[in-house]
């Protein structure tokens, strides 16, 4: 019983209510730092870890943070969070950090993260709380690699750095500037939006089908 | 004086905060839905910008010094009690202006082009009057991407659009195209 609620709220994060798909959170970081799949991932993993220590933490203090100082509380265990994860980057890979540049410390106002903690993590144990964030933040980093894959393929001709075209190509600058991840983005959600009205056809004529059997 | 123009026109047109560097998109896609919102979202943001930009300043020069690694933590907290701060001002000093800007006030704590300006303002090591300047064009900027944005979307509530493209999917790209207009101000200065 308990597997089948974790695993629910794990699958829940990365398909049915996905952040950037579904609830059009985190835009800024997302359209910023996706023009290609490597800062994709960078921007992705300091995500995670940010979303899932911080909500271990609410969720472990739940009990003990005052209801008129939580919104104040999160922030701050969230920026510690954010804090830690800039220098670790820092440390490890200064190119991409350089690359990414005030997109790390901005992760502090990503709107997905207070979100989580206002909505969940403040409200469930630790355990379901820590499987909440993984789904979310495996979301969002499905959100970010496809959209920075995308962009990268089409702007640079590659993907990771490797080249895929050959001489021939000539890149699609404009996808790997501002315009392209307004752009990609439009019209990944327009799928999205077709997706949307042919499941609710679908529901529409069997609900109908149904009423002319009875 | 030239320096200052040319850093209140980067932020104002060349790199607009919401089209250039994605910040405050969450205000930039959701009340975008009238032109006088809008306006109001833009002036109240542009005057909390200034507020910011002051107290960014004031941290860098004699608290941040000692200790560098806390820079994130007092700015999300700094900007946070000082949103508060004006809400309660405003709130006592003048309610008719309170009502006005309704819910924007607090609204604007989590809008990342606020933390956005503190943090670009102290990479680039602006002093106090060019950081003022930057927060002017910065909030003058956003709020004129939001205002041609509302426009754009009131324009086109009165026309018939298929219903697989409204809602956010028809803002962004409407939004991408309004970007690659303002890449056209990226000539206006050589030195970028």
């Amino acid at each position: 019983m308990k597997e089948t609620e974790s695993y629910e709220e794990f699958i829940k994060g990365v398909w049915r209510d996905n952040p950037v798909f579904v609830q059009v959170l985190g835009m800024c970081p997302m359209l910023a730092v996706t023009n290609s799949a490597v800062n994709a991932i960078a921007m992705g993993m300091a995500t995670l870890f940010v979303l899932v220590g911080s909500s271990f933490l609410v969720s472990s203090f739940r009990n003990w943070i005052p209801k008129q100082v939580r919104i104040s509380c999160f922030i701050i265990i969230i920026a510690t969070f954010v804090t830690i994860a800039d220098y670790t980057l820092l440390a490890l890979v200064p190119k991409v950090h350089k690359e990414l540049g005030a997109f790390i410390p901005l992760i502090v106002a990503n709107c997905l993260i207070l979100g989580r903690q206002e909505a969940f993590a403040s409200r469930y144990p630790t355990r379901l709380a820590v499987m909440d964030a993984l789904g979310m933040a495996s979301g969002f980093m499905l959100a970010l690699l496809s959209l920075g894959a995308v962009r990268e393929i089409l702007g640079d001709g590659a993907l990771f750095g490797v080249k895929l075209f050959g001489e021939n190509f000539e890149p699609w600058v404009i996808m790997i500037l501002p315009p392209g991840g307004f752009l990609t983005l439009g019209v990944i959600l327009l799928f999205f939006n077709w997706f949307k009205l042919k499941k609710d056809e679908f529901l529409q004529e069997v609900a109908e089908a149904e009423r002319s059997e009875s | 004086m030239d320096n200052l123009l040319w850093i209140f026109i980067s932020a104002l047109l060349v790199n607009n905060f919401v089209l250039t560097y994605f910040l405050g998109l969450c205000p930039f896609l959701g009340v975008s839905n009238s032109l006088e919102t809008s306006a109001r979202l833009g002036a109240a943001t542009t005057f909390v910008m200034l507020v910011t930009a002051v107290c960014a300043w004031i941290l860098n020069t004699y608290v941040l010094i000692h200790a560098p690694y806390l820079r994130l933590i007092c700015f999300i907290v700094v900007i946070a009690s000082t949103v508060q701060f004006i809400e309660m001002l405003i709130k006592k000093l003048s309610p008719a202006l309170f009502r006005a800007m309704g819910i924007f006030l607090p609204l604007i704590t989590t809008n990342c082009a606020i933390l956005g300006l503190a943090i670009f303002a102290t990479n680039r090591g602006y002093g106090f009057w060019e950081g003022i300047v930057y927060a002017l064009g910065a909030g003058l900027g956003f709020t004129l991407a939001l205002v041609l944005l509302a426009g754009l979307r009131e324009e086109s509530e009165l026309s018939s659009i298929p219903k697989l493209i409204q809602g956010t999917a028809m803002n962004l790209i409407i939004a991408g195209i309004l970007s690659m207009a303002f890449m056209g101000f990226a000539g206006l200065f050589s030195t970028t």
